[in-house]
């Protein structure tokens, strides 16, 4: 860090710290991707963050939000990141209101604090923790869902509310905290998946879903591509109405699908009965979920090193080629790709073990890009090694950027909000 | 639509055509004509011969939507083909700047398609093009003009229909659905346009062509399409759509329950959510509206209910089975004295056709009526109904209840006479003080009609001056000039600053050397 920085972070503090209690000096451990970070900030309020995020914008400091900090590595290192907006305190399940199904959260809430209050009443937020430990705000801000999406979608289908801080310190909300609200833009939609380059989150309202009273999961296994295919088909077009249909394609080829299904007691068992009919087979049901059942592929690989970690996303029909893609380019590069994710929606994460050479990464991300664009989708490598990441344009192409340019530009004209961490440098 | 028996409107001053409010809406001070003469001619060199309409009397076809209430006659009326002609005009709009609206089928109910007196209609209904259905991939690909029941028609053949069903499903357009994000009885479970919207090509504001979404899920970037769904036409013109088509259930069982008082049914209601049965339609009609809706369409509703709730349940037969049994005590201990249960398909059309055609049939019980679409936390309903009910006694003025309990969303229809001096005056009270219900219980002024023209007064109610002005950096990024729909949404538009065009430099990632191993 020059001596001018250094300067311009030390008038920072003494701001910051009359405007939040918590400002420290941040450690190694806080570095975005390997971006070292100057202070961090821990807002115990709306209102402490706004009032942080003036401060910062007086001073000119790069902002990067945070949640847990599970996923800080996710996207591309930020430019530059003087001050870290830490949310964990503010970790609040604010309101539950059982009799409307809906929730009302701060954004440092974890995702399993939230859902402990809910299930009490027999409810619960239906976002899949892929990983563990995840805060509301960290989960809207990269977007993340598991195999329950086939059923009840992603954030964008659950999110009703959302108070943001604007990078200038304004604090703003959209949406309300009814399930039906059509006055005005939905600004959440905008949030999510921004990667904390728009606005800060502080607080979010959710809908609710009952827990259901039974679920069985059939499982089946594939011998090829074309079978995946095959038996998602099969599923997705009967009326069994799955709550999750996911893929399972470990590296060496063959697969599993596993296919959720939730109701009542009764109903359960009957569609299941449906299901392992119709997918024959070795299809069979179990009460317990599969191992490694909604979990990232990449979370598999050994705690040391980074793997590249994989999103495709394509038409429900390309699924065999992208199995087919993926297997092919791992073959021709000599390295082991693991896909898993949810068939019945058109996602899967892959996983390219960590010190996979550069050159094959970039191969089967080239590859997979290719059969993803072709079904309407897209590739993205959400997180990989410093080379891996300076090696290859991770986000690939992007319709209609000019038009997020110009919305980043409305919303933070001095790019203090982890800048290019996002797609096209945003 | 309530056709000759009166008029639809909703909360909007009653005595004049144009409220002085609205004029920012209206443009009447439109001083553009050699813009307005420079569309034109771009609009005759691109379109067909007659999708170009500027005589007086034909414009007049276009001067109001749904809400008849608000009318202005648009300077031209374009009907284009294709994208490429629509992106023409606009393109036009945008370089003299001249402001355009949207227009589908032109039944939305917050005069969201009100024409701009110096601008020009672009009319979708020469775009109905259902481009594919995809079953494989449970999607359809449709052009904005197509009528939403059309989908469904399209679709179900192969086992699949759209799911986002409003009343006006038979004329309303995918454009249009999209730009209000429309809901429907059956939105209680499966959601609303913006969940079963999955891509657009949008025509921006200065005719560019850019693909939002598409066949595939999570676009990487910015959800643009989630925001321009419900946008209400200010963000651009959307046009070929993609959408989700769902699996037609396996089991469909409707239920008619009759109660003596929207309390039981309210009550009913919340016993059936609470205990985890998610229905995919929990309707409610009260006894001004039963009584409506009986002489309209005979549909032969429990006699001497207060109120009815029709109850849809889909999905496996395994489950549907249980959950009936479960929905059927629920009504019965919450008071129910009729239950009567759909056994064939002619059953479940006579149940839901006096549910459907609840709007039109108030119209014969009072000459005019106001419709309203506010809503609240789903268990202050009882409380909020019993409220409506105290408005109605103390000013007079009758209120029918027809609406979707099962997320809140209220459709008072509040009767009056306009022929009555004062009676429109009195019915626009009720109806405000009926949304300001809603606010007070932490609800919303629209659950899916839209602001359009006539609710951006009460924007303020809801959102702060800070809420507001962040949403307008979204139009602003969108539409810096402010001819996209101008005046709809927004009680006052913000002046967007310097316009942001393309980028004249190269973007700091290339600079730092980064962007070149792309
Ligand atoms: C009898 C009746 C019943 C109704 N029932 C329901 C109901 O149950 N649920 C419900 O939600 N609504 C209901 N409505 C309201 C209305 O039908 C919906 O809002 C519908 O989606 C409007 O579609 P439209 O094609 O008629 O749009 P229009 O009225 O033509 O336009 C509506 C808005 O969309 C914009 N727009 C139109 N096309 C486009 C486009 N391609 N791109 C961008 N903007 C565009 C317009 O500028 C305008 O702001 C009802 C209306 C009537 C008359």
């Amino acid at each position: 860090m020059t001596t001018a920085a250094r300067t311009r972070l030390d008038s920072a503090r003494t701001a910051l710290s009359s405007a939040c209690s918590e400002v420290v000096d941040a450690t190694p451990a806080d570095a975005v991707d390997g971006v070292p970070v100057g202070l961090v900030a821990r807002p115990a309020s709306t209102a402490e963050a706004a009032e942080v995020l003036r401060a910062a914008a007086v001073f000119g400091l790069v902002v990067v939000p945070r949640g847990r900090g599970t996923k800080t590595s996710w996207g591309r290192p930020p430019e530059q990141a003087d001050l870290v907006v830490d949310l964990s305190r503010m970790s609040a399940v604010v309101e539950h209101a059982a009799g409307d199904l809906i929730v009302k959260t701060e954004a440092g809430a974890l995702l399993a604090d939230v859902q402990a209050a809910v299930g009490s009443a027999g409810q619960r937020l239906s976002l899949d923790e892929v990983v563990p430990g995840s805060s509301i705000g960290g989960t809207l801000a990269t977007n993340t869902s598991g195999p329950g999406r086939v059923a009840v979608g992603t954030a964008r289908d659950l999110l009703l509310g959302v108070t943001v801080v604007r990078a200038d310190g304004v604090v703003a909300k959209a949406g309300g905290r009814v399930v039906k609200n059509v006055a005005g833009y939905d600004l959440g939609k905008l949030v999510i998946g921004s990667f904390g380059t728009l606005v800060i989150v502080t607080e979010a309202v959710f809908r609710l879903h009952p827990v259901p009273a039974a679920r069985r999961v059939v499982s089946v296994s594939a011998g090829s591509p074309d079978d995946v295919q095959r038996l998602v088909q099969l599923v997705v077009h009967a009326q069994v109405v799955p709550a999750a249909v996911e893929v399972e394609w470990s590296g060496t080829g063959g697969g599993t699908v596993g296919v959720l299904l939730e109701g009542t007691a009764a109903g359960v068992e009957g569609r299941a009965a449906a299901t392992i009919a119709l997918l024959g087979g070795d299809a069979h049901a179990t009460d317990e979920l599969p191992a490694g059942w909604g979990r990232l592929p990449w979370a598999d690989e050994p705690v040391a090193g980074r793997p590249t970690a994989l999103k495709a996303t394509f038409a429900l029909s390309a699924l065999s080629r992208v199995l087919a893609a993926g297997q092919a380019a791992a073959g021709a590069a000599g390295v082991q790709l693991h896909l898993r994710g949810s068939g019945g929606a058109g996602v899967l994460y892959g996983a390219l073990p960590a010190g996979t050479d550069v050159a094959a990464v970039r191969e089967v991300v080239g590859r997979l890009r290719e059969a993803c664009a072709l079904a309407g989708g897209a590739l993205v490598v959400l997180d990989g090694s410093p080379e891996v990441k300076a090696g290859m344009d991770t986000w690939g192409p992007v319709p209609a950027i000019d038009l997020m340019r110009r919305v980043k530009e409305q919303f933070d004209p001095e790019r203090r909000l982890a800048p290019g961490r996002f797609v096209g440098g945003i | 639509m309530s056709g000759t028996h009166g008029t639809e409107t909703t909360a909007g001053p009653v005595e004049g055509h144009v409220p002085p409010e609205a004029t920012s809406a209206t443009g009447e001070a439109g001083d553009n004509s050699a813009g307005m003469a420079a569309v034109t001619r771009v609009a005759r060199a691109t379109l067909s011969p007659n999708g170009v309409i500027d005589d007086p009397t034909e414009l007049r076809t276009y001067e109001c939507d749904g809400l008849a209430h608000y009318r202005v006659t648009p300077a031209l009326v374009a009907l284009p083909e294709t994208t490429e002609q629509l992106a023409a005009v606009v393109r036009a709009c945008s370089e003299h700047r001249v402001p355009f609206v949207a227009r589908g089928s032109g039944t939305g109910l917050s005069g969201g398609a009100l024409p701009r007196a110096d601008g020009v209609l672009i009319v979708t209904s020469r775009m109905r093009t259902i481009r594919e259905i995809r079953r494989e991939d449970q999607r359809a690909v449709v052009d904005p003009g197509v009528i939403n029941l059309d989908v469904t028609r399209a679709a179900t053949p192969e086992g699949y229909y759209y799911a986002p069903d409003p009343s006006s499903q038979q004329i309303c357009s995918i454009g249009g659905n999209l730009a209000e994000n429309s809901g429907g009885a059956h939105c209680l479970k499966y959601g609303f346009t913006s969940n079963h919207v999955l891509g657009a090509e949008l025509v921006t504001p200065q005719g560019d062509i850019v693909q939002l979404g598409g066949l595939a899920p999570d676009a990487p970037g910015y959800d643009l399409l989630g925001t321009v769904v419900g946008s209400e036409g200010t963000l651009g013109i959307a046009t070929t759509t993609t959408v989700r088509l769902v699996r037609l259930p396996e089991e469909v069982r409707t239920l008619l329950a009759g109660f003596r008082s929207t309390d039981e049914a309210g009550a009913a209601t919340s016993a059936i959510i609470s205990a985890g049965v998610l229905p995919a339609a929990i309707e409610m009609m009260d006894a001004l509206a039963i009584e409506a809706a009986e002489a309209a369409v005979h549909c032969n509703y429990p006699a001497g209910a207060g109120a009815v709730l029709v109850i849809e349940l889909d999905g496996a037969s395994a489950e549907v089975e249980h959950e009936y049994a479960q929905v059927e005590r629920f009504c019965t201990e919450n008071g129910a004295f009729e239950l009567r249960l759909a056994t064939d398909p002619a059953e479940r059309a006579l149940i839901w056709k006096g549910r459907k055609s609840a709007f039109a049939a108030v119209g014969r019980i009072s000459p005019d009526y106001i419709v309203q679409d506010g809503v609240i936390p789903r268990t202050a309903l009882p409380e909020v109904l019993r409220a409506i009910a105290a408005l109605s006694s103390s000013s007079g003025v009758r209120v029918a209840n027809v609406f979707h309990a099962g997320d809140g969303n209220l459709h008072p229809l509040v009767l009056f006479d306009d022929a009555r001096p004062g009676a429109g005056r009195a019915a626009e009270e009720v109806s405000g003080a009926i949304l300001d219900l809603c606010i007070s219980h932490g609800g919303a002024i629209t659950g899916e009609h839209g602001v359009g023209v006539d609710k951006a007064a009460y924007m303020p109610k809801m959102f702060t001056d800070d809420d507001l002005d962040t949403m307008q950096m979204v139009r602003c990024a969108f539409d810096p000039d402010n001819i996209s729909n101008p005046g709809k949404v927004f009680p006052t538009p913000r002046l967007c600053g310097e316009v942001p065009g393309k980028r004249k430099h190269a973007h700091p990632l290339v600079e730092a050397g980064l962007a070149d191993a792309f």
